[in-house]
C-alpha cells in the first residue's frame, strides 16, 4: 500500500519539513551552547574569587609547629628541665576503620596496655582538631620501635612520631619547685592564646614551669601545608619557623636542694632556703615529691588515683600552701613588736613561772619548761623560748600591734614573686576574727599568738622570708626563683628591688639578731646542740602544736601516734655579720626542734663551706 | 597556485580517496581533535595514570574501526535491518531484566561466555532513531495523528524497560533521540506545545502518587546542594573546580580539586570539571567549539542526506550526540540534576565511546553513499 502512496508524494517538499526542522535544531543547539557558556562565565568569571577562596580553604592547611621550650638551669647551670627526643605510637583517628580494627592489627606487634586503651578512647572523646594525632604509647623502646616500623605499612593511620619531650633528670626532690609540663586541657587553652598552642603538645602547670609559661614556650611557627580530600598531607607550600622559647636561670641550688630533701628523711616536711642579699630561693622542698615525668604525656589514670590518694599528700606544695603554726619561731618577731611599740626593753626583768594567768585565778597558761625560768630579761627569753614571757608581752599589746608589726615580715601576705598558687597563711586580727567566725578576739587569743599558737598560720615560704628580712636587718628582697630569662636579669614590675623595713631604734636588728645567736651558742640556748661551727649562726627553734592540749594534760610523747607528734620548726641565717643563706624547716610531727636544727645545720656546711656530701657531685654544675 | 588557502582545503576534503573509502574527512578531523583534548585531559584526571590514558586510546581505536567498519554500509541496508534490530535488542532487554548482571542494584549487563558482558540498552541509543526513521521512512511527512501515537508506543515501551533496570540516563537519551526523530520528521508544533504544558501537570499529579523516600530522591535530584554531604558533595565540589579555574586555569595538572581527590568521579562523569579547573573558560571554549563543529558538520550531513530515513536517522544522531553534551556540563556546572551522563570522547569509559562511533560511523555512510547527480 505504502509502495502506491509513494508515486504522488512530493519529496522536495518533504526534505524542506526536515531541512526547516534541522535548521530549527541548529538554533536551539546555539542557543543551549551560550546557556553552557552563560553559566560557566558567571562560574569562572563573575564567581572565580569565590571559589578560588573555596578550593583554596579546602586545600590549605595551616599547622602550627611547636617551638623548642627553654631549658630551666640552676644557679650552676644544671640542667633541671631538658628536652629530649622521644618515639611515640600516635593514631591519626580519622585514617583508622575502627577502634577494634587497630586492636586487632597491633595484637602481636606491640604490646598496649589496657590503660593505654582507655586513656586513648578517653582523649578521643574529648575535643581535637580534626587529623592531629593521638599519642596511643609514649616512650617506645628501641625494640618496639624497630618492630611497629617493619609493619608500618599495612596501618594506615598508625605512625611512630619523633618529638621533643621535656624530661626533668632529677625528679621528685625538684617537683614542687620546677613544677611540671602537661597535656593541654581545655581549660589551659582559656588562659592562653589558642592558636599558638595548636600542635603544642604539653603546656606548664606548675611551678616554674607554670609561672614562666609565655618565656618558656616560644613562638609557634606556621606551616601551611597542602592537603587532600582525605587530609593527608601533600607537600608543604611554605614555613614561618619557630621562635625557641627562652632559657631559664634559677636561684636555686641543686645540690642544696637535694641534699634538703634527702635530710627530711623519712618525715614528710618543707624545707625553704633564701639568699638573703638577693631574695633568690636557694631550695624550695616540700616531702614527699612526685615523679614528674609522670604528668609530661599525661599521666594515667592509675599513677594519678595513686599520687591523688596517698595519705602522704604528695601533690601538696607543703613549701607554699602548708599552713602551720610558726610556734616558738615567731619569738624574735614578738620582741622586736614589743621593743618597736614600747611594751619591752632589752633591761627590763621578769620573773618567769611555769605559767602565766590573764587573771588571778584564771586560766593557766603554762610555759614548756614546768618550774618556770625564773628573772629573766628579753634576750633570755629568747635565748631559752620563755613562754610566758611571751604571754605577758602578747597580753600587754593586745592584737592590733601584734598584727601590724607581724605584716611587715610577709606574714599573712605573699610576697613570693614568681610561682603560682602560694597561701597567704593567717595572721589573725579582731577584723579577721570577726569576718571568719563572727566572734569579739579574747586576751586569751593573744595570748595564744604571743607563742606563734592559736589562729596563727604561717607557710614555710612566709617564714623563710620573714627570717631573711631579719638576716638583712630589714633591708630585704622579695622572694623569687628566677634570676635570668634568656641572658638579662628578670624584672619583676618594679617589685623586685630592695624594700626597707625601718625601725624605730635600728640597733634593735643586731640585738635581736645576737639574741638568737645565742640561741645556738649559750649553754641553755635551745639550739645549742648545733653549735660549734666555723662560721656564725643565728637561729630560733620551735615545736608546734598539731592540736591543743587541754588544760593540765601533759604531753606524752611517746603514747601518741606519729601523725599526732608535734611540728619542729626552726629558722636560723648565717653567717651573722655578712649572711648568706636564710633557713626554714620543718619536720611535720618530728617531735623536737632538734632535727630541722641538724638539717639546717648541715645545709649551712654544705652552701657556706661547700661540705656536701661527695654523692652530691653530679649536681655541682660549674660552682667550685 | 592561485586557490586560496580555503579553496584548497574545500578541494583535500572533497577528494576522492575519501569518498572511494567512505570517509568524511570534516568529522573526522573533528573527532580526532576532541579525543586528542581527551586524552590529555584525562591524563591529569586520572592522576597521571599512563595505563588508563592507554586503555583509552585502545578504546578509541576500536571505535574507530566500528566507525569507518559502518561508514562502508550503506544507509539502505541499514534501513532494512532496523525492525528487525529493534525487535531483537527489545528481547535483550526483556534478558536483562529476567537474568542480568549488574552492580550497585542495578541490571544493566548480560553476561556473555567469557566473562565479557554486553549492555543491550546501549545499543539502543542507536537502534531506536534508526526504528523510527524506518517507520517514517516510506511515509509521508510531516507525521500524521495516528502515526504520532504509534511512534510514541515504539519508543515507551524500550525506554520503560531500560528505566526499570535502573538506568534514567541511558533511558532519557533513548527516549530523546527517538523523539528527535519525531521533531524531524515535522511533528506539529502544536503538539510539542501541548507536550510542553502538559509535562509540569503531569509531574505534578505524578508527585502525589510518590513516596516520601522518593519524593525525597527528587528534591535531592533537583537540589543536590541539600545534601553537602552526599549528592551534593559533587557538586559543590565540581563547581568549586570550575570556578576556581577562572579564565586561564591553574594549568595541566595543577587542578588542586583534581589532584587532590576532592573531585570525585573526575575521570569519568565529572571530567569537564578537571579541564574547567585546569584550562579555565579558555579550555571550555576550545572544547564547546570541536563539539559545535562535529554538531555542525552532523546536521549539514543531514541536511543533504538522500532519503528520509538517511535525513532524519543522522539528525537524530547528531542531535542526540548533543544531549550527552549539553547534559553533561549542565549537570557538572550544577543547572541540571547529576543524572549519570558521561561527556563523549573526553570521559573515561568503554561502551559509550564504541555507541558514539557508532553514530558517527552511519553519518559517515549516509555522507558517503549518495548517488552521484
Amino acid at each position: 500500500m505504502s509502495h502506491r502512496h509513494q508515486n504522488f508524494r512530493n519529496y522536495r517538499q518533504e526534505r524542506q519539513v526536515t531541512r526547516n526542522r534541522i535548521i530549527a535544531s541548529a538554533v536551539f543547539v546555539l542557543l543551549l551552547v551560550s546557556v553552557l557558556l552563560g553559566r560557566l562565565f558567571y562560574l569562572q568569571i563573575l564567581q572565580h574569587k569565590v571559589y578560588e577562596t573555596k578550593a583554596d580553604d579546602n586545600r590549605v592547611l595551616l599547622l602550627s609547629i611547636p617551638p623548642t621550650r627553654g631549658l630551666i638551669y640552676d644557679r650552676n647551670g644544671v640542667v633541671l628541665a631538658d628536652n629530649r627526643p622521644i618515639h611515640s605510637l600516635t593514631v591519626v583517628p580519622e585514617r583508622i576503620k575502627s577502634v577494634a580494627w587497630l586492636k586487632k592489627q597491633l595484637a602481636g606487634v606491640i604490646d598496649i596496655t589496657p590503660d593505654e586503651w582507655h586513656d586513648f578512647e578517653q582523649k578521643l572523646k574529648e575535643y581535637r582538631r580534626p587529623y592531629q594525632p593521638i599519642t596511643l604509647k609514649s616512650q617506645l623502646t628501641d625494640a618496639q620501635w624497630a618492630r611497629v616500623a617493619v609493619d608500618l605499612y599495612k596501618l594506615d593511620g598508625v605512625q611512630v612520631e619523633a618529638q621533643l619531650t621535656r624530661y626533668y633528670p632529677y625528679g621528685k626532690a625538684f617537683a614542687h619547685a620546677i613544677g611540671y609540663v602537661g597535656r593541654i586541657t581545655e581549660k589551659d587553652l582559656d588562659r592562653v592564646d589558642k592558636q599558638a598552642y595548636q600542635g603544642a603538645l604539653f603546656i606548664g602547670k606548675t611551678g616554674v614551669e607554670g609561672y614562666y609559661e609565655h618565656v618558656l614556650f616560644g613562638k609557634p611557627g606556621i606551616s601551611k601545608v597542602e592537603v587532600n580530600a582525605r587530609g593527608r598531607i601533600m607537600e608543604e607550600l611554605g614555613r614561618t619557623p619557630p621562635v625557641p622559647g627562652k632559657s631559664i636561670h634559677l636561684y636555686l641550688d641543686a645540690r642544696l636542694q637535694q641534699y634538703a630533701y634527702d635530710l627530711l628523711g623519712n618525715y614528710k616536711g618543707s624545707v625553704v632556703a633564701i639568699d638573703p642579699n638577693t631574695g633568690g630561693i636557694l631550695a624550695l622542698v616540700s616531702k614527699p615529691g612526685f615523679n614528674p615525668n609522670l604528668f609530661v604525656r599525661g599521666i594515667s589514670s592509675k599513677d594519678y588515683a595513686a599520687l591523688r590518694n596517698s595519705k602522704e599528700l604528695p601533690l601538696f606544695n607543703r613549701a607554699l600552701r602548708g599552713g602551720y603554726p610558726p610556734a616558738s619561731t615567731i619569738k624574735p618577731y614578738m620582741a622586736l613588736a614589743g621593743l618597736q611599740y614600747g611594751y619591752s626593753s632589752w633591761t627590763e626583768r621578769y620573773f618567769a613561772k611555769g605559767y602565766y594567768q590573764i587573771n588571778p585565778g584564771g586560766r593557766k597558761y603554762r610555759d614548756w619548761k614546768r618550774g618556770g625560768h625564773g628573772w629573766i630579761n628579753l634576750q633570755r627569753a629568747i635565748i631559752e623560748s620563755v613562754d610566758t614571757y611571751f604571754y605577758q608581752l602578747a597580753d600587754k599589746m593586745g592584737i592590733t600591734p601584734i598584727h601590724d608589726f607581724l605584716s611587715r615580715f610577709g606574714f599573712g601576705k605573699s610576697y613570693l614573686l614568681d610561682l603560682y598558687g602560694a597561701s597567704d597563711g593567717i595572721l589573725p586580727s579582731k577584723a579577721w576574727k570577726r569576718a571568719k567566725y563572727n566572734q569579739p578576739w579574747y586576751t586569751g587569743d593573744s595570748v595564744n599568738v604571743g607563742i606563734g599558737q592559736g589562729y596563727m598560720v604561717a607557710t614555710p615560704m612566709q617564714m623563710a622570708t620573714a627570717v631573711s628580712i631579719i638576716a638583712a636587718r630589714g633591708h630585704y628582697y622579695y622572694p623569687r626563683m628566677v634570676k635570668d630569662i634568656g641572658d638579662k636579669p628578670a624584672t619583676f614590675d618594679g617589685k623586685g628591688g630592695v624594700h626597707n623595713l625601718i625601725l624605730k631604734d635600728q640597733s634593735n636588728w643586731d640585738k635581736i639578731i645576737t639574741a638568737m645567736h645565742k640561741v645556738i651558742t649559750d649553754p641553755k640556748g635551745t639550739g645549742r646542740r648545733i653549735d660549734g661551727t666555723d662560721y656564725t649562726i643565728a637561729g630560733k627553734t620551735g615545736t608546734g602544736q598539731v592540736f591543743s592540749l587541754q588544760d593540765g594534760q601533759e604531753y606524752e610523747a611517746n603514747k601518741l601516734a606519729k601523725r599526732l607528734h608535734d611540728h619542729a620548726l626552726f629558722i636560723a641565717f648565717a653567717p651573722i655579720d655578712k649572711p648568706k643563706i636564710a633557713i626554714f624547716a620543718i619536720f611535720e610531727n618530728g617531735g623536737s626542734a632538734a632535727k630541722p636544727a641538724e638539717l639546717t645545720k648541715k645545709l649551712f656546711d654544705a652552701y657556706i663551706d661547700g661540705k656536701y656530701p661527695k654523692r652530691y657531685d653530679y649536681l655541682k654544675g660549674n660552682s667550685k | 597556485m592561485r586557490d586560496s588557502f580555503f579553496e584548497r582545503v574545500v578541494a583535500f576534503t572533497n577528494a576522492r580517496l575519501w569518498k572511494l573509502i567512505h570517509l568524511d574527512i570534516l568529522l573526522l578531523g573533528a573527532l580526532l581533535l576532541l579525543m586528542a583534548g581527551g586524552l590529555i585531559v584525562l591524563y591529569s584526571a586520572s592522576g597521571e595514570n599512563i595505563g588508563m590514558v592507554e586503555r583509552q586510546g585502545v578504546r578509541f581505536i576500536i571505535g574507530m574501526g566500528v566507525c569507518l567498519g559502518l561508514a562502508q554500509l550503506p544507509p539502505k541496508y541499514m534501513r532494512r535491518a532496523s525492525p528487525a534490530l529493534f525487535a531483537f535488542i527489545v528481547v535483550l532487554l526483556i534478558a536483562v531484566l529476567l537474568f542480568g548482571i549488574g552492580a550497585k542494584g542495578a541490571q544493566r549487563w548480560l553476561g556473555l561466555p567469557g566473562g565479557l558482558r554486553f549492555q543491550p540498552s546501549e545499543l539502543m541509543k542507536i537502534v531506536m532513531p534508526m526504528t523510527i526513521a524506518w517507520y517514517f521512512s516510506d511515509r509521508q511527512l510531516p507525521p500524521r495523528y495516528n502515526e504520532v501515537l504509534v511512534v510514541l508506543g515504539l519508543i515507551i515501551v524500550p525506554v520503560l524497560m531500560i528505566a526499570k533496570q535502573p538506568d534514567l540516563g541511558t533511558a532519557l537519551l533513548v527516549a530523546v533521540s527517538g523523539i528527535f526523530v519525531l521533531f524531524l520528521a515535522g511533528l506539529g508544533w502544536r503538539y510539542i506545545l501541548g507536550a510542553a504544558v502538559l509535562a509540569p501537570i503531569a509531574g505534578y499529579v505524578l508527585w502525589h502518587f510518590m513516596h516520601d523516600y522518593q519524593r525525597q530522591r527528587v528534591l535531592t535530584l533537583l537540589d543536590p546542594e541539600s545534601d553537602p554531604l552526599g549528592a551534593g558533595w559533587n557538586i559543590i565540589q565540581s563547581k568549586t573546580a570550575i570556578g576556581s579555574g577562572g579564565l586561564y586555569g591553574k594549568g595541566w595538572m595543577e587542578g588542586t580539586q583534581a589532584q587532590l581527590n576532592f573531585l570525585p568521579e573526575s575521570h569519568t562523569d565529572f571530567i569537564i570539571a578537571v579541564l574547567a579547573e585546569e584550562f579555565g573558560l579558555i579550555g571550555c571554549c576550545l572544547l564547546l567549539f570541536g563539539y559545535l563543529l562535529v554538531i555542525s558538520r552532523g546536521l549539514y550531513i543531514a541536511a543533504n542526506a538522500e532519503d528520509n530515513y538517511a535525513r532524519l536517522l543522522a539528525g537524530s544522531l547528531t542531535l542526540t550526540f548533543f544531549v550527552y553534551v549539553f547534559v553533561n556540563i549542565g549537570m557538572v556546572s550544577g543547572i541540571l540534576p547529576v543524572v549519570g551522563v558521561p561527556l563523549p570522547l573526553v570521559s573515561y569509559g568503554g561502551t559509550s565511546i564504541i555507541t558514539i562511533m557508532a553514530t558517527f560511523g552511519i553519518l559517515m555512510s549516509v555522507q558517503t553513499h549518495k548517488r552521484a547527480r
